[in-house]
């Protein structure tokens, strides 16, 4: 952008030569004297009773310093305050096969794991639930002693506007079920946390997460210590995506184990560990309802979700509300209504993974609109550009839209594919789709409510010139340090790769709530505009008073300080410095951001308000085999509205990788379980659960399209998690276009492509997907007129809505 | 002699003689991380499925979790840590900070060796030439594209070609 030296640019991330060179410390790179090495019996059981554990022949094996039983740590936690559910070794009973039951500390990790072996745990078993419509069918026996229903741990009944009048206006009315399969994270680096606790009384945690904040938290609470008294740190994530967020089982025990034995303890997960802790996509059961106009106006959406959430909360109640959030903010939707109900399981949790909750209704909103075109006889790229949200707009369910760059991302894309040329006109077995996307930029709320802001930053000035930035945000290789060295690094006119960036360590650096829901661009650069900004205030007073200047003339750039009209008069960057750090001391300034309020004020209004919407638009081509059902991409073309670039290259990387994860998931990714009660995972390995490697990667043609948005940073929105929304629905409906069949499920398997062609050729209707969806014992509806039908954000009282506010 | 008794081998690793003792039955990743302290070498799944831990052995990939540290007497290993000389990065450690191709940067070690174990036995590998030469390497980061534009990029530069990223690469397509 015009007049920006740093911002815009494509650079280097501030911690790629660590990268490059292998330096960069991950948490099993960690190792201590006299180390001791922590290892998890997890259960055997998907749903049982504990009866007794007995860990004698353990605690007396040569080597074994400790044992740990869930009696050791009573006090349950969890991300969310309403789903504080978790123990971290399990008290009375088990929740999934790989609940953690026990743990050993030793002098080794094949004595540790030797140990383990030695442990006896006598289990009561109990019938399992095995899936979301299982738990519909057996309320009994409960897998926990709370949640809304039985076994369903939560149930969301919201309506904005009166859908049914919406449905009598339309000229179309149609019905869709699908299924969304769920999948896992996958990350490179397995979990691992290594603690030290000194005899003074703390603790000190270094762990591959995040949220080193809420682990923070769970710490306190679970180890009864003063926060003051711990310290953790976050180490680099060799990727997270969502499966680092929550504070696990692992983390506690290993800093219990460190206090118990007084050494250094490390617990590193093993790749199958990896898969129990999950807390990936939720397996998503979906049936959608939308009424149309002839040119494909919307007239009314009614939504229902049922997820499958493994045995324990998670993120689960936000899950389940992001399955009905966002469809508001693509196309414009006049009376809504969502309903959501989230299953407790026998597997493992299901939680947050990029996109969280929303790629599972993407996929059938996209799905579903793309038969509604068919039926319309409308192109689907024009009956998408016919009904977009417009921008600075509030959405029936009062989402503020403040910029919105979809139009131009469809043109983008229908244009450089060649969508004209294509669409309908392809040989058989070949075809393209498009779908679209919104994602948020960071939660309105954070997790735990409070009234203090989402992201702090500190930053100093140094009398050399120096700038250290301490921000408590957590780099998980999406670039989020090197963001705080670029927007720092543009204010003060510095060059990025002179700012000194510490990050993710409770006693240095201010809170940031985390590295999830693609908060942390727009936050932590917030917070850093603002220090960043302040910091410049005091050193241009001091500046402009030796050059006899007034402070707007001063123009801060490649490390100088100087007349924006007559630049050779001026000062280096380090004596503009020095003149404020002689006036007024240590030169040193803080940043915050908190999020805008939101416009809802019903309950369950907390998920879904964003300070700023990415939005994305995606055409897949793809060539279907008929002959093997295997469905190859060779291309997707993506346009990605991000507001404002920081640093492009970065942005180009998170695009790649997004359209990459979400091709995995649209052909092969899934966590499948043997189809008994005995709920074992079929594929706890990195062989068996299928991700694309450079053989069935796509090309991928990128653009990005900045419509800046006021409350980002320099204009800026997320990256990290929308363009991966639309590649699902994109590929399927370009599997419809080439061979005529519709797979309403994901993963797109080469099985369920066959057998939807031979219904075809049966003269059946060509699909593979759901047919029906359960009844749920849904709760009176909250009401909530929305903003068009005089609504003011709160849920009307029963009597008002009887009457209908019009 | 117990199991936990330590061997003492000799090898080169990273082009300098070295002498390490180790219990028996370790494997080579292991022996690196754990005995010789070169943590840059990464592990995935220890089971050979995902390419992370890849080393290279007498110039040629393995996956160090399959091999036994024995097994490395007398032979030469090179790890990332022995990629820079002399402070300087190699070309592809150059390309790879540069376009992006290192995101988390956990499997990026592997993919740097992998890479230039191609580039040696083909200085002008085609695209499906990289793609083939690393389909044993998962990254889940960047989706694998910032890699092969990278070792391209690399390449033409190991040839004394003069050459810059294309603009699309960073920007994308106007």
């Amino acid at each position: 952008m015009a007049g920006h030296r740093v911002v815009g640019k494509a650079h280097r991330k501030i911690d790629a030569v660590a990268k490059v060179t292998g330096i960069t410390k991950f948490a099993d790179d960690l190792a201590f004297p006299r180390m001791l090495y922590g290892k998890l019996l997890r259960s055997s059981e998907p749903h049982a009773k504990i009866v007794r554990v007995d860990t004698s022949a353990a605690e007396r094996l040569e080597g074994v310093i400790a044992v740990l039983t869930g009696e050791d740590l009573p006090i349950p936690f969890g991300i969310l305050p309403v789903s504080q559910d978790e123990h971290a070794l399990c008290l009375d009973k088990v929740r999934f096969i790989g609940d953690p039951v026990a743990a050993v500390a030793a002098t080794s990790e094949e004595t540790a794991t030797a140990a383990l072996d030695l442990i006896k745990v006598e289990y009561e078993p109990l019938r399992a639930i095995a899936s979301a419509e299982d738990a519909v069918a057996h309320p009994e026996p409960r897998i926990h002693d709370y949640g809304d229903s039985g076994n369903l741990h939560k149930l969301i009944d919201l309506e904005f506007g009166d859908v049914a009048e919406g449905f009598s206006d339309a000229d179309l009315v149609r019905e869709d079920l699908f299924f969304f399969e769920g999948n896992t994270h996958l990350p490179m680096e397995q979990h691992a946390a290594a603690a030290v606790w000194s005899p003074d009384g703390k603790l000190t945690l270094w762990s591959s997460t995040q949220t080193p904040h809420y682990v923070h938290r769970a710490l306190a609470k679970v180890l009864e210590l003063p926060p003051a008294r711990i310290r953790v740190i976050a180490t680099p994530n060799g990727g997270g995506f969502g499966g680092k967020s929550d504070p696990f089982s692992h983390e506690i025990v290993v800093a219990k184990l460190a206090m118990l034995t007084g050494r250094p303890v490390k617990i590193t997960l093993t790749r199958e560990e990896v898969f129990y802790c999950h807390r990936g996509r939720h397996p998503t059961l979906m049936w959608v309802k939308t009424g149309v106009k002839k040119d494909g106006a919307i007239t009314g959406m009614h939504f229902r979700s049922l997820l499958d959430g493994g045995g324990y909360g998670s993120y689960g109640v936000a899950s389940t509300y992001y399955t009905g959030a966002l469809q508001t903010v693509t196309y414009q939707v006049p009376r809504y209504r969502f309903q959501g109900a989230r299953a407790f399981t026998n597997k493992p949790p299901c939680g947050p993974k990029r996109g969280h909750g929303t790629p599972q209704p993407r996929f059938a909103l996209e799905v579903h609109l793309d038969k509604i075109a068919e039926q319309l006889k409308l192109d689907p790229a024009e009956l998408r550009l016919k009904t977009l949200v417009p921008p600075n707009s509030l959405t029936a369910n009062y989402l503020r839209v403040g910029s919105m760059g979809l139009g131009k991302c469809i043109e983008k894309v229908v244009e450089g594919s060649g969508w004209k040329q294509k669409f309908h006109k392809l040989p058989e077995g070949r075809g393209v789709g498009i779908a679209c996307s919104s994602y948020i930029s960071g939660a309105g709320l954070p997790i735990y409510w409070n009234n203090m802001p989402h992201s702090g930053v500190q930053l100093r000035c140094d009398r050399g010139g120096g700038v250290t930035v301490f921000c408590g945000s957590t780099e998980i290789g999406q670039g989020s340090d090197s963001v705080l060295a670029y927007v720092v690094a543009e204010v003060l006119g510095v060059d990025p790769f002179e700012i000194a960036v510490v990050t993710a360590d409770t006693d240095l650096t201010p809170v940031d709530l985390g590295s999830y829901s693609s908060r942390v661009t727009l936050m932590t650069g917030n917070a850093a505009l603002q220090a960043a900004e302040r910091a410049r205030e005091i050193l241009a007073l001091h500046a402009a008073r030796k050059l006899e200047l007034p402070g707007d003339r001063l123009v801060f750039a490649d490390g100088r300080v100087f007349d924006a009209q007559d630049p050779d008069r001026g000062m280096t960057f380090a004596e503009a410095v020095q003149l404020a750090e002689a006036a007024e001391g240590t030169i040193g300034t803080v940043g915050s951001y908190t999020p805008p309020r939101g416009a809802g004020k019903y309950r369950g209004a907390g998920v879904g308000p964003s300070p700023a919407y990415s939005y994305s638009a995606c055409v897949a081509e793809v060539d279907v085999d008929p002959a093997t059902g295997i469905v190859r991409v060779p291309t997707i073309w993506i346009a990605h509205d991000v507001g404002r670039c920081i640093n492009a290259a970065a942005v180009i990387g998170q695009v790649e990788g997004s359209i990459y994860m979400g091709l995995g998931e649209a052909l092969m990714e899934e966590m499948s379980y043997r189809g008994d009660l005995k709920v074992v995972h079929k594929i706890p390995s990195l062989l068996e659960y299928k991700s694309p490697t450079t053989l069935e990667m796509c090309d991928v043609v990128t653009y990005l399209i900045e419509d800046p948005d006021p409350n980002g940073p320099f204009g800026a929105k997320e990256v990290g998690q929308g363009p991966l929304l639309p590649v699902m629905p994109a590929v399927a409906n370009a599997v419809y276009d080439a061979v005529g069949v519709r797979v309403d499920e994901v993963p797109i398997t080469p099985e369920k492509v066959l057998k939807a062609l031979k219904k075809k050729a049966k003269g059946e209707e060509g699909r593979v997907g759901p047919s029906t969806f359960p009844q749920i014992p849904w709760p009176e509806p909250t009401r909530v007129p929305p903003p068009w039908e005089g609504g003011d954000g709160k849920a009307a009282a029963p009597a008002a809505v009887m009457g209908r506010q019009r | 002699m117990t199991a936990d008794a330590k061997v003492t081998i000799a090898l080169e690793v990273n082009g300098e003689p070295a002498e390490v003792a180790f219990a028996p039955h370790k494997t080579l990743l292991e022996v690196l991380r754990e005995d010789l302290n070169l943590t840059g070498t990464k592990h995935g799944c220890e089971l050979g499925e995902c390419g992370t831990c890849t080393v290279l052995l007498d110039g040629t990939p393995v996956l160090s979790c399959l091999v036994l540290g024995l097994a490395c007497a007398g032979h030469k290993v090179k790890t990332v840590e022995g990629m820079a000389q002399a402070g300087r990065l190699h070309p592809l450690q150059e390309t790879f900070a540069d376009l992006g191709a290192a995101q988390c940067g956990y499997c990026t070690p592997a993919f740097l060796l992998a890479a230039e174990a191609l580039l040696i036995a083909n200085p002008k590998p085609t695209r499906d030439e990289i793609k083939d030469a690393l389909a044993g390497n998962l990254c889940r980061c960047t989706g694998y594209i910032k890699i092969y534009e990278a070792v391209e990029l690399a390449a033409a530069r190991m040839r004394g070609e003069k050459v810059e990223p294309a603009r699309e690469t960073l920007y994308g397509r106007p």
